[in-house]
């Protein structure tokens, strides 16, 4: 197994990519996966913003702006913000406690493959015959009347890509709780690494209710069940439950992950230890716990009543605390620091004052009577883009400038990065700080149009705008990431102020992570070894040995595309209601479990331990990547 | 990680350890198993008795949560301390079911009153 480093042909890597169990790759994959899909919503979001800039616009049909704007939704949350996260999770949770891979690096691959092909399922409805339109809530009162197989498409391709988070959420938590390198305790752990655990958390517990309504969804709009349908007995409010119960946890599920990120670029920036560490675990935890207490605030004006809409409203507000806790954290640990603006640190300022504008209108709707008012406005529009863009976005952006040298051994352009996070920083604000004030004017969210003389049309011009102007900050974005296959290589710490072990490692990262499990001594454990001289930046827990590593596996792309032909069947299948079945929908249906199940039973009978690297290969490696002339 | 393993050859001492220990162990396992028959008895002896459906059904609930805990402490080896992260994994359980058992008692208490 010493081919490892020597060049391949392009079949061959595309080969290597597809049957990868690396965690490395994967997370590289993740990435090129979840952009693409960022580009798409982001894509869709802009045609949206086109249709609005002027009254009586006729850009766009009702009709497809409906579909726009559910895919907006879908795609932004479920196959872009979750993808992209789960790069950086990949990517640096076992880098940050010292593992060598993650804990099932089998299921790390099922779970990518999972979401792509469900992903793909999903957009494919564009093509064939239309997609969901009901918006990303799709509540049942409308996406049970929905014609044509739009929401099928939803049910079907949100479950697959749901199982794969489910799986890759798992896979975390047991990663984080049993693979931690030696010295590494609970309290030693990077605050990304824990909001990864509770996030994973989060989704152990938040998934299966979407997945219960999901398959309720599937039986009224396939078999003409009648969970949904009130003319029937059934109750149309228990999806918006259900969705809710998992819906504001996937908030959190997105949200802590940006804030675990932001918390490793300002102390890194601010060249101070983080304030506060143990109140910053403590609210993390305290978020993820109160994100299950409060799902009722978003269905204020169901009719649930007093009682219920004020224990929700006092819950909910009641989140206003950790979180809190976590800005003067942050604005504590930069006070006082020796702060160097990079980009990285630039998204990070720009963030603490956009998620807190968030935070507070979110507080204002959580107060019920005046949820009354805003509901269904621009004023919703408005806070939750301020909370996704101003916190997640800015992450994922500041982020992937601080982490590039992680991913690719490369640094991204700083005066490029500069100017992009200015213009998409103006942008933002340009696009959702007037969709305050014409959501306080009346203008309901998901319309299509809207007449002229009622004030709106200068603030829905300049929002789009601003839109545009995020889009233009994409593109440099992207076109930033691909100048930098150019650059030259960054080394290790190429920041100089790195603090956890994913900066410690060597460049390139070899694909066994660490050749000696390091032991940690304290939290910041890089920062510590620097501090005291440690030219290698660890110290290690075992002498070099024999490297136990998986084998790489195409079952987990086999199992994923089973379940992705056997959608199709579903979606034509002729035991359901729909009109226009395919008498191939059976044998599709078919032959798509038995490619999985087929699949998952060779991978239950075929003993597969992996190999080993003896000490003579790892030299070998090393030789080669750090070597004279190594490969860089 | 693949370092030498001894292979150390069991004592006597060791073995009757291992073997006391075995019977004591097996010892809980029949007494939990009788406990659980007995439970089951008791469920199938009030529905016989034919007593109020009001105390029947909660009753009834009543011992299958017991049999629950006790199924996965006793032979899921849950109360085992040798378990392998067996309190994370009590941890994460018993979250989850405070998690459902508080949304069935918001939609019992106070939104379907």
């Amino acid at each position: 197994m010493s081919s490892h480093t020597q060049k391949k042909s392009f079949g061959a890597s595309v080969w290597d990519y597809i049957t990868t169990v690396d965690h490395k790759k994967l997370a590289v994959m993740y990435l090129l996966a979840g952009t693409l899909f960022f580009a798409i919503a982001g894509f869709e979001a802009l045609l949206m913003r086109i249709q609005l800039m002027k009254p009586n616009n006729d850009f766009i049909s009702a009709g497809f702006f409906n579909e726009l704007l559910t895919m907006h939704g879908t795609t932004m949350l479920f196959l872009a913000a979750t993808p992209l996260l789960f790069a950086f999770m990949n990517m640096l949770v076992p880098l940050q406690i010292g593992a060598r891979d993650v804990a099932f690096p089998f299921l790390n691959s099922l779970g990518f493959w999972l979401f792509f092909l469900g992903a793909v399922f999903l957009h494919l409805s564009f093509f064939m015959g239309g997609a969901p339109d009901a918006g990303w809530t799709s509540y049942a009162s409308l996406s049970l009347y929905s014609p044509g197989h739009g929401i099928d498409f939803y049910v079907l391709g949100l479950q697959i890509s749901g199982f794969g988070t489910l799986i890759s959420g798992l896979n975390f938590i047991v990663t984080i709780i049993t693979m931690r390198a030696p010295g590494m305790t609970f309290m030693r752990m990077p605050l990304f690494t824990w909001t990864a655990l509770v996030s994973s958390a989060l989704i152990l517990f938040a998934f299966p209710p979407l997945t219960v309504g999901l398959v309720l969804m599937l039986f009224d709009r396939m078999f003409g069940g009648n969970f949904f349908d009130h003319t029937m007995g059934g109750n149309t409010v228990i999806w918006e439950h259900l969705f809710w119960i998992f819906g504001h946890p996937e908030v959190y599920i997105l949200v802590l992950p940006a804030f675990g990120l932001f918390s490793e670029i300002i102390p890194t920036f601010s060249r101070k230890r983080l304030f506060g560490y143990s109140s910053m675990v403590f609210a993390t935890i305290l978020i993820g716990f109160l994100g299950f207490m409060v799902w009722a605030h978003h269905m204020f004006t169901t009719g649930l009543g007093p009682t219920a809409n004020a224990i929700f409203a006092v819950a909910t507000m009641a989140i206003a605390v950790p979180t809190g806790m976590k800005v003067f954290n942050w604005i504590l640990t930069i006070w006082g620091g020796s702060i160097k603006v990079t980009t990285p640190m630039l998204y990070a300022l720009g963030f603490i004052p956009s998620f807190v504008a968030g935070g507070v209108t979110g507080v204002m709707q959580a107060s019920a009577p005046l949820d009354y008012q805003l509901h269904d406005s621009y004023f919703i529009v408005a806070h939750f883009h301020y909370v996704i863009v101003g916190g997640i976005v800015t992450a994922l952006f500041g982020s992937a400038h601080f982490y590039w040298p992680i991913f690719f051994n490369r640094m991204l352009d700083e005066k490029l990065g500069k100017w992009t996070f200015w213009v998409f920083f103006i942008g933002f604000h340009l696009t959702f700080f007037v969709q305050h004030f014409l959501g306080l004017m009346g203008m309901p969210r998901r319309v299509f149009t809207y007449m002229e003389g009622q004030g709106w049309d200068q603030f829905n011009y300049i929002s789009t705008v601003g839109a545009a102007m995020m889009g233009v900050g994409v593109v440099m974005m992207v076109i930033n990431c691909l100048l930098s296959i150019k650059r030259p290589p960054a080394g290790r710490d190429p920041w100089g102020d790195g603090r956890t072990l994913e900066w410690a490692i060597p460049q390139p990262i070899p694909f066994y992570n660490f050749r000696q499990t390091p032991l940690v001594r304290g939290l910041d454990p890089y920062w510590i070894e620097k501090q005291e001289g440690n030219k290698e930046g660890m110290i290690y827990a075992e002498p070099l040995g024999d490297i136990h590593m998986p084998n790489n596996s195409a079952l987990p792309f086999v199992i994923s595309l089973g379940l992705f032909i056997a959608a199709f069947g579903a979606l034509y299948s002729p035991l359901g209601v729909a009109e226009d079945s395919r008498t191939w929908a059976i044998p599709v249906l078919i032959i798509g479990l038995l490619i999985t199940f087929g699949a998952m039973i060779v991978r239950s009978v075929k003993d597969d331990h992996g190999f080993h690297l003896h000490k003579e290969e790892i030299l070998e490696i090393e030789e080669q990547l750090y070597g004279k002339g190594g490969k860089k | 990680m693949s370092h030498d393993t001894p292979v150390v050859a069991k004592s006597q001492a060791q073995y009757e350890y291992d073997r006391h220990h075995n019977a004591v162990h097996m010892r809980k396992q029949v007494i939990n198993f009788a406990i659980m028959i007995f439970l089951t008895f008791i469920a199938f002896a009030v529905v016989a008795a034919d007593f109020s459906p009001y105390l029947i059904a909660p009753f009834v609930l009543l011992l299958a949560g017991i049999q629950v805990v006790l199924q996965l402490y006793a032979f899921m080896h849950l109360e085992d301390k040798k378990t392998h992260f067996g309190g994370v994994i009590a941890f994460f359980m018993w979250f989850g079911i405070l998690l459902a058992f508080t949304f069935f008692l918001a939609f019992l208490t106070i939104v379907w009153w």
